[in-house]
């Protein structure tokens, strides 16, 4: 059982990285469930989309990652609000098991239409800084997740402002929290919650350019991420911006850590159990409650 | 329950001994046992999903529970296969009636029962293929013994008789459910708890018989779905496809109906077939259709009011 | 039931009280319902009158206090198991269960004592014809209208055969020539031995329903007494018209 401190550390450090991207795509779900109020079972196969997207960007326009970023976000964005305004939306009536139903439609129509044009083959894109490590002190960090964290941080940073600095942010803000009162004062809720799914769909193209450096692309690939996503937003509390970054960033150590002592196939259990266990041990008023 | 309501459980019963009697094509008795399969463990889903309005993403569970543990007694242990199978019902109920202790305690309804379902399903996925006695990732093999001793038939028109005696015996065990307080109960559960529990309704007592039953239902699904293929694997036993298609059947095909996973099963499974004849064989494509059905008809909703449809029914066969 | 030396409140609510965070909805909250009455609760909107319901009924838990009910204390037990002691409620916002039709919703009901279908629907259909449900038995519930599921939701209630029944504003809504055909059914209830406990926002059927009233504002029961002499209660003017207007309303007369 007994690691050197190095490795541990090490370990830590790098899951803290990769926590970062975790927390990223996490802050998409959490935004989408704080206003539309919707848990967005999507959510894992739109990020399979994106990075697939850059996967393309990369192939045929020689495009690297994150030089796609911000193209990427932009199309995600207009495609989460299309998305929303077009089927999320109508189809679900504001019924609750409507919109997991409708959301598991679009996931399973994403991961096919993924399978069926790409074929079940995991992809990864060879870029020469991949595997570049950076030194800090003893330990040695991965630079393409090293990037990663700063660059969420950013995003986080961007997402502040825009929720409290401007005219959308503020609506975004009076939807989620009276969605009537917001409607009666002239706000157009529909447009509101379009523009909100496109903002989590965009953070989730961000979150892919930032993971396809170090990480494969396959069809179910959204698939490890979407229960991820779902443990922080759980953990961190529905709704709760900063508690997905910190969820992200716990979620992101734990998974390290019990890949190092258990192996990565069985390491992902840990992630499934304390989904179940926070799900199990939080206040029932917080979850189901909901009348 | 009448004679007259299980009359039309007896025609799908005779229909498909005449099936099995003059369909020799395997293609064909292939796609209608699958699709048995299939639809008992909808039917399953159905007990709790559409009478109870709990919606489990995670009933991959319960199958995948009924295959391995039939599978194991008999490839392990060397147990017959009738006892095997019973064991791997019981085994799903019990893990059932585990996770409905442990949810339902918890108060977790709606999108969370849903998440927590498929959470659970996924760590038996793992932890099958990754422990030696489900066979690790190589998977199960069941040893060839043919003899309806041993619950194995050479030829498919007699799994297609086993398979819809099973699924008739499912959809009595549905009628019966409707026709009896715990479906009452159930329903009431489905449409307001808070009228329910206030009418006297033990809210966690119906919701644990009924997962339950239905993880029994999908549990024999999947024992049934191992005798057939004789070969298991955590991504068939365990896989969310099974968890999806349990779930989409029923909804497709009239959830909290008494034939509505039969009839959703076949529209699935032909559509799927359907598309592989026409199309050829394109990987995902069948299921891209049935991601469109889906919001189909969650957007248009034809039959998702099983209440009225039944009273028309009603209103139609009074005298 | 012997009737011999029994404390008269049939239901007793004692310092009955519920904290929200640092709000007090209901604040010791003390009343007796007879046994074979009907007893109106009134008082303002957002007086807590259906927050201390939803605590007699098992569906919030008190801050403090008990609930007795005919002497056994009940407090804090869930809403099954006091529908099982005899006491059922029904909702301020009705909502049939809409999978099933009217009959087969009153038979949820009478499922509690009657396990077994046939003899559920016939109790069902005999309170659905009580509640003048006949014509609409075998209609889908969600089909009923406003008036039509107020009566599905005391016949619900009815059918799970309760000692006592809370009824949370089920006269609301009703127009004048409803209003006149319900009350002779809520008597009729009392007269089969059913004790009623009502929260009402319409007077007119106070005044001629309830022989008691319990007036509670701000969360505190201000007045109790007989109908006419509690609409008179200064305190009782003021909660509902505001400060002073007791005196004013006096100075007009």
């Amino acid at each position: 059982m007994g690691y050197p401190p190095e490795i541990l550390l090490e370990a830590v450090a790098n899951g803290l990285l990769m926590g970062a991207v975790y927390g990223l795509v996490a802050l998409g779900l959490t935004l989408v469930y704080g206003v539309l109020h919707i848990i967005n079972f999507a959510h894992g196969a739109l990020l399979t989309l994106a990075m697939y997207a850059a996967y393309v960007a990369h192939g045929a326009f020689g495009l690297d990652p994150y030089a796609a970023m911000v193209p990427l976000a932009g199309l995600f964005f207009v495609l989460g609000y299309l998305v929303q305004r077009l089927v999320i939306g109508p189809a679900s009536r504001g019924d609750d098991s409507n919109m997991l139903l409708v959301t598991l439609g679009l996931s399973i129509i994403i991961e096919n239409a993924m399978l069926a044009i790409f074929r079940s083959d995991t992809m990864t894109l060879r870029l020469p800084y991949a595997m570049s490590m950076v030194e800090m002190g003893d330990v040695l960090l991965s630079l393409p997740r090293l990037i990663g964290f700063g660059v969420t941080l950013l995003v986080a940073l961007l997402l502040f402002v825009l929720m409290t600095r401007t005219d959308t942010g503020r609506a975004i803000r009076a939807v989620a929290k009276e969605r009537t009162g917001a409607a009666l004062v002239g706000i157009d809720v529909a447009h509101i919650y379009a523009v909100t799914f496109g903002i989590g769909t965009a953070c989730l193209a961000i979150a892919a350019c930032l993971l396809l450096p170090s990480f494969y692309v396959s069809p179910r690939v959204g698939n490890a991420f979407v229960l991820v996503a779902f443990t922080i937003v759980v953990l961190g509390g529905m709704g709760s911006v900063t508690g997905a970054l910190l969820g992200g960033l716990f979620i992101g150590v734990v998974e390290s850590l019990s890949g190092l002592y258990f192996g990565d196939s069985l390491g992902q259990i840990g992630i499934f159990l304390i989904f179940i266990l926070v799900l199990l041990l939080r206040p029932t008023g917080l979850f189901g409650a909901r009348a | 329950m009448t004679a007259r309501e299980t009359l039309p459980i007896l025609g799908f019963l005779i229909g498909a001994v005449l099936v099995s009697l003059f369909v020799t094509s395997n293609v064909v008795l292939n796609f209608l046992v699958f699709t048995l399969i299939l639809a008992i463990a909808a039917q399953g889903w159905n007990l709790l999903g559409g009478y109870g309005g709990q919606y489990s993403f995670g009933h991959a569970a319960f199958f995948g529970m009924g295959a391995y543990v039939s599978a194991i007694l008999q490839q392990r242990f060397g147990v017959n296969a009738y006892p095997a199978v019973a064991f791997g019902i019981a085994a799903a109920a019990v893990l059932g009636y585990a996770i409905g202790a442990m949810v339902f305690r918890a108060g977790l309804r709606g999108s969370y029962f849903a998440l927590v379902t498929l959470a659970f399903a996924e760590v038996l996925r793992i932890l099958a293929n990754a422990t030696e006695i489900t066979g690790g990732a190589a998977g199960l093999l069941i040893s060839l013994n043919l003899g309806a001793g041993n619950l194995q038939f050479a030829d498919r028109s007699s799994f297609l008789i086993l398979g819809a005696v099973l699924l008739a015996l499912a959809m009595l065990i549905t009628l019966a459910l409707e026709k009896s307080r715990l479906g009452a109960q159930l329903v009431a559960v489905r449409e307001n708890e808070s009228a329910a529990a206030a009418l006297g309704v033990d809210i966690l007592a119906v919701k644990l018989r009924a997962i339950s039953l239905s993880a029994a239902l999908t549990g024999a699904a999947g024992a049934l779905y191992a005798q057939y293929f004789l070969y298991i694997d955590s991504n068939i036993a365990f896989g969310t496809w099974i968890s999806v298609e349990a779930l989409l059947a029923p909804i497709i095909g009239g959830a909290g109906t008494v034939f509505g996973p039969l009839i959703g099963a076949l529209i699935l499974q032909g559509l799927s077939e359907g598309t592989k004849l026409l199309i050829g064989k394109i990987p995902g494509l069948d299921l891209i259709i049935f991601g469109v059905l889906l919001i189909l008809v969650v957007r248009f909703p034809l039959h998702r009011i099983p209440g009225l449809l039944a009273a028309r029914w009603r209103g139609k066969g009074a005298p | 039931m012997t009737g011999q030396g029994r404390d008269p409140a049939f239901l007793a609510v004692r310092d009955l009280t519920k904290r929200f965070g640092g709000l007090t909805a209901v604040s010791e909250a003390t009343f007796d319902v007879r046994e074979g009455s009907i007893t109106g609760l009134i008082g303002p909107n957002g007086a807590g009158k259906t927050t201390l319901f939803a605590m007699i009924a098992g569906f919030e838990q008190p801050s403090a206090g008990l609930v007795l009910l005919d002497g056994e204390e009940i407090t804090g037990r869930k809403p099954h198991d006091l529908a099982k002691l005899g006491l059922a409620r029904t909702f301020q916002i009705v909502q049939p269960f809409a999978g099933l039709s009217v009959r087969e919703n009153i038979a949820v009901g009478a499922f509690l004592r009657l396990p077994k279908r046939r003899d559920a629907l016939a109790l069902a259909e005999q309170v659905g014809q009580r509640l003048g449900l006949g014509p609409q038995l075998d209609k889908p519930a969600a089909a009923l209208t406003v008036a039509g599921r107020k009566r599905l939701e005391v016949a619900r209630a009815l059918a799970t055969r309760p000692r006592i029944l809370l009824l949370d504003e089920v006269l609301a809504g009703l127009n004048p020539s409803e209003l006149r055909d319900f009350l002779p059914v809520l008597q009729d209830i009392r007269a089969g031995g059913v004790t009623i406990l009502m929260i009402e926002h319409v007077m007119q059927a106070v005044m001629s329903l309830c022989e008691h009233v319990h007036v509670l504002a701000g969360g505190r029961i201000i007045a109790s007494g007989e109908a006419a002499e509690v609409v008179r209660n200064p305190a009782v003017i003021e909660a509902y018209l505001g400060p002073g207007a007791a005196q004013r309303l006096a100075a007009h007369a």
